[in-house]
């Protein structure tokens, strides 16, 4: 955490006092759980893991408990979104004062937290969203579903007035507003895109900082060929809605 | 042909029947998950409606020559047949789901109870 910003004394006191937690879904993800919770406390041992096991049927709750992670389990699959707003409601009740949700699978690199914590520990941003598309390299995802992320970055970027190159990004971090927005409210089913909106729609500032993702260790993405036409009618319908619902009501 | 009123009225209620469901998922009673297949209902009825020439087309294929607007009917009832086996299985699930909750419930409740009764003997 210190190592975050090149910071004064005072100001690396400042960031070793906010209660940080990891929010980090999994579904049936033994394979590699151990890993990302491994990776998440050696890069700040003053991070609380949750690990949101949503309905797993293998041993992925064990197995993240034994590498030191606080799990809370699901008593059935929710989705991606249910799971998510699990760990945004448990930083919301505990206080946290800055979260950062890293997926399962393995996905995301915890070496790239220091870009994605930056924005949000300097106060320039609510929610601060890891892209695989500014600049950068690394895993991109297969060139049709690069199509895909290219027309929602598109409408995303259009109805926000922003520039957004990856609204499927599911590497992010968020702030105490951004948390009690989450926690409030957060899309079922596909949310990442319908949820960039909406930090728009309540005003919050969000940023995107360019980083580098894996390809995933183990286990196969959510979203199958034949889904992938559901999921983009779904979040395209979603986007739209969201831009016309009335505001989530805050949590007190 | 179909009369042109009939035309008319069905695009109207189909019109109807899209802002409805717009309008429930904009106030949150509707899901987008649920809401895809009344969209997709009422889009085919619009355009059955609106496009009175295949209307025809398809009244024809089926050997309806007498009351193209028939076809109108039978999607109708396609559609709502398939909105009802949807619900079937999404009601079978959540029943399956409240099942689960209440065990897990009951189940966490005796332990609850039995650890407070643990800490107060001690």
């Amino acid at each position: 955490m210190t190592e975050v910003l090149e910071v004064p004394k005072a100001e690396a006191e400042r960031l070793r006092a906010l209660r940080r937690v990891a929010i980090v879904p999994a579904y049936n993800e033994e394979a590699s759980i151990a890993r990302v919770v491994g990776e998440l406390l050696a890069y700040d041992p003053g991070l609380r893991v949750v690990v949101v096991d949503d309905g797993s049927t293998d041993r992925t709750a064990d197995v993240a408990r034994a590498a030191g992670a606080k799990v809370v389990s699901l008593p059935f699959n929710l989705g991606i979104g249910g799971a998510v707003q699990t760990g945004f409601r448990y930083a919301w009740e505990q206080g946290f004062d800055v979260a950062v949700r890293a997926d399962g699978d393995g996905q995301h690199d915890p070496a790239e937290l220091d870009a994605i914590l930056r924005p949000v520990l300097a106060d320039e941003a609510d929610v601060a969203v890891g892209s695989r598309f500014i600049g950068g390299e690394g895993y991109r995802s297969s060139r049709s579903r690069r199509v895909g992320i290219r027309l929602l970055a598109w409408i995303v970027s259009g109805l926000t007035g922003q520039r957004i190159t990856d609204p499927t990004s599911g590497f992010q971090a968020a702030n105490r507003l951004g948390i009690r927005l989450f926690a409030a409210d957060y899309p079922h089913d596909y949310p990442e895109a319908e949820a960039t909106v909406m930090v728009f729609k309540h005003r919050l500032r969000l940023q995107e900082v360019p980083v580098t993702m894996r390809a995933r260790e183990s286990g196969r993405s959510s979203i199958t060929t034949v889904r992938s036409v559901y999921y983009m009618v779904k979040v395209v319908l979603a986007i739209f809605v969201a831009l016309f619902r009335r505001k989530a009501v805050p949590l007190d | 042909m179909t009369p042109l009123r009939v035309s008319i009225a069905a695009a109207i209620a189909s019109l109807l029947l899209l802002l409805v469901v717009f309008e429930l998922i904009r106030s949150r009673r509707l899901r987008e998950r649920y809401a895809l297949l009344w969209l997709l209902t009422g889009v085919v009825l619009l355009v059955l409606s609106i496009w009175r020439g295949g209307l025809n087309t398809i009244a024809g294929w089926f050997g309806i020559s007498g009351y193209p607007p028939a076809i109108l009917f039978a999607v109708g009832i396609l559609f709502i047949l398939l909105v009802l086996l949807h619900y079937s299985t999404v009601i079978s699930r959540l029943s399956d789901q409240s099942t689960i909750l209440a065990q897990r419930l009951a189940l966490l409740e005796e332990r609850f109870r039995e650890e407070r009764d643990q800490h107060r003997s001690a």
